[in-house]
């Protein structure tokens, strides 16, 4: 399953390519994208620890760009 | 963003005063710069320090922070100013950049409907797309976008289809036609019944495609971010050691000096010019595209495909109008419209691609009561008794089985020989019409350095060879069954040379397997075909092969920019390095290694934005 959000106020690239590299990372993530450009980010995953693995994802993009609002698209 | 830009000013002004104007005490001079200092970079200051708290060290900020202060520290103030001055211009003009680029990038996809007009209960309601339902009629104003796919039950108009296809001249549309969401209504007033709902409509697919192309990230942008994430703690390592080390092994050696050499280093340890600019020349390769009719599912597929070396075309649809239609009517002894008549009857029973055709070539009214004895011979072709005489309507079989001395044809193509109660009288010839840009898409591809052209058809072997050698391509395979497309492909995967790409251009249609096991799907006229857009990795909107060498140059050009800039980035950065190790180069220099350098790389990048037709 494919979750969207939406990054508000990312600004800096390389913390993008942090996020994303970060996310992927979490467990039960099976693929994580995040794109400076459009500001979003992808994850997918399976259905059935969504919660903690959309927490976890959340906690990770406050460490790195503690500005971001993130927003479900 | 205009804060800052006062700020910078405000800062510029006082850091030139001071600049020029030298008071005898210079702790004013000091004092001026400091405050510049304050104006301009407390702001980064400040965030460096919380940064540190949340864990997050070696960012940009807290490198300058260091940078600059050590400056102060070593007693180089107005140095220290100009560092966090020019690293706030190139910030404010970076921060632009990546805006406009997005910006351009949304103008470009604007073509989101915000609204339709559903008709319910005799009233015409406004309400979003998405709430609409199958089979609700909508109204649509001149001027308005088509908010969802559906068939015009009423009205006529010319429909702009710019936006999806690229193509600027207007289509016109009439009852029954299919019309797409995403294009504008010109000029008549339309009503559509819906056929698809909102987020399976055309313009959801492909704003969805569009915005989610620059997450599937190219070879360079990885390489990239992998190597910023090695570059930063290995610069400022080496800083490091610059200011611990040589002052303490080479004799004579001013700590101070050793200290300001490190600190330039540390300016230069930002990645952010190749992190940044790589992915916006991408991303503007994939936007420049777009307003061509190309959509490009990601930087991967952009990036592969400059690499393109053996182009493998689909016959019918891609090259061909994959419409079969009358060429050619040889009449003997008889008017030509006469023959087409009695042709057009005897097939009119039929519902073969080439009666159809037949059909709709001789376009009147066919009145059946004329029409005895209709007898279909399978393999063969038709006989029939029309106004009392015997039409013989087949193939060269079917005149040797009836004993007519008939002229055989050397056309290609699908060719129905008449003979009229037992006399023969001409031929009708019925082929796919090769497209009009095809033999200049095959050439253009030759000149862009493609090594090797084929086509694949399940066409007859006559019929495909004459195609291929009148477009001028390498080789052709004929007669292949879906299957045996997809063991030709392998193939010529396997025949390829170890850097080089194989694209694939189909029509969407059954050629699902082949899209996927190539290198690069594309797939050709995708408008409205649900099937072409989920199995290819780029799709051309319109209906012209030679997009696909429109969409090679961008690929080159994109990949040409991203290569520029990984260069000039490396060379700066690393010269720069190298320079101030030996005490060449000082903080000056290292500022333009980091903001002018990535200002130099954005302004390349914003190249692709302005990729005209």
């Amino acid at each position: 399953m494919k979750n969207t959000y939406i990054l508000d106020g990312l600004e800096c690239a390389n913390c993008a390519a942090k996020i994303e590299e970060q996310v992927k990372k979490i467990e039960g993530v099976e693929n994580a994208s995040v794109s400076f450009f459009s500001r979003k980010m992808i994850i997918e995953c399976g259905e059935s620890n969504i919660d903690e693995i959309i927490e976890k994802a959340k906690k990770i993009v406050k460490k790195v760009e503690p500005d971001v609002k993130i927003k479900k698209a | 963003m205009k804060k800052k830009a006062i700020q910078i000013i405000v800062a510029l002004i006082l850091f030139f005063f001071s600049l020029i104007v030298s008071f005898e005490n210079e702790w004013i001079n000091n004092g001026i710069y400091l405050i510049a200092y304050i104006i301009v970079g407390l702001e980064i200051v400040l965030k460096a320090i919380r940064n540190i708290f949340r864990g997050k060290v070696f960012d940009e900020n807290f490198l300058m922070t260091i940078a600059t202060i050590g400056a102060f520290f070593v007693g180089d103030f107005a140095e220290a100013v100009a560092v966090i001055l020019f690293y706030q211009v190139g910030e404010l003009f970076q921060s632009y950049a990546v805006d406009k680029s997005r910006k351009s990038i949304t103008s470009l996809m604007d073509i989101r409907p915000d609204y339709a007009n559903v008709k319910r209960n005799n009233e015409i309601l406004k309400v979003d797309p998405e709430e609409v339902k199958i089979g609700e009629i909508i109204v649509i104003k001149p001027g308005e976008k088509i908010p969802l796919d559906g068939v015009i039950i009423e009205g006529n108009s010319m429909v702009d289809t710019s936006a999806l296809t690229g193509e600027s001249v207007p289509r016109e549309l009439n009852i029954g036609d299919e019309i797409l969401s995403g294009c504008i209504n010109k000029n008549g007033l339309l009503a559509v019944e819906v056929t698809k709902e909102f987020g399976e409509s055309t313009v959801s697919k492909i704003l969805d495609l569009v915005e989610n192309a620059s997450t599937k990230k190219s070879k360079s942008e990885n390489f990239i971010t992998k190597f910023a994430k090695y570059y930063t703690p290995i610069v400022v390592i080496i800083a490091v050691f610059l200011a611990i080390i040589p002052p303490f092994i080479i004799p004579g050696a001013i700590f101070s000096d050793w200290i300001y050499r490190a600190l330039t280093f540390l300016v230069v340890s930002c990645p952010c010019a190749l992190v940044i600019s790589i992915p916006l020349g991408f991303f503007g390769g994939i936007g420049g595209a777009s307003k061509v009719g190309i959509l490009v599912k990601g930087s991967n597929y952009l990036e592969a495909l400059a690499d393109a070396e053996i182009v493998v075309f689909d016959k019918t649809g891609t090259l061909t109008e994959g419409v079969f239609e009358v060429q050619k009517i040889e009449a003997v002894g008889i008017q030509k419209e006469e023959l087409l008549k009695y042709v057009a009857y005897v097939e009119s029973n039929s519902n073969h691609p080439i009666s159809i055709s037949i059909g709709k070539t001789y376009g009147e009214e066919i009145d059946n009561t004329k029409i005895e004895e209709v007898e279909e011979i399978s393999g063969h072709g038709i006989i029939a008794k029309i106004e009392g005489k015997e039409i013989i309507v087949g193939n060269n079989k079917l005149m040797e089985k009836q004993n007519i001395a008939y002229d055989k044809t050397e056309e290609i193509g699908t060719i129905l020989y008449v003979a009229i109660d037992k006399k023969y009288s001409g031929y009708i010839l019925i082929a796919d019409k090769i497209k009009q840009d095809a033999k200049e898409a095959i050439k253009k591809l030759k000149g862009i350095g493609i090594k090797q052209t084929v086509m694949l058809t399940g066409d007859r072997k006559n019929v495909g060879e004459k195609v291929a050698e009148e477009l001028n391509i390498d080789k052709v395979y004929t007669e292949l069954l879906p299957d045996a497309k997809v063991e030709k492909v392998e193939e010529l995967l396997k025949g390829k040379s170890l850097k080089g790409k194989l694209a694939f251009i189909g029509d969407g249609i059954n050629d699902a397997p082949v899209l996927a096991l190539s290198d690069i799907g594309i797939a050709m006229g995708g408008l409205g075909s649900d099937a072409a857009i989920e199995a290819a990795d780029i799709v051309i909107m319109t209906d012209e092969p030679s997009k696909v060498e429109t969409a090679i140059k961008i690929s080159k050009k994109t990949l040409r920019i991203v290569k520029q800039n990984i260069v000039l980035a490396l060379v700066i950065k690393v010269g720069v390095l190298i320079l101030t190790a030996f005490g060449l180069s000082n903080m000056w220099e290292a500022v333009f290694a980091d903001v002018g350098v990535s200002i130099i790389a954005i302004l390349n990048a914003l190249r692709m934005l302005k990729m005209s037709k």
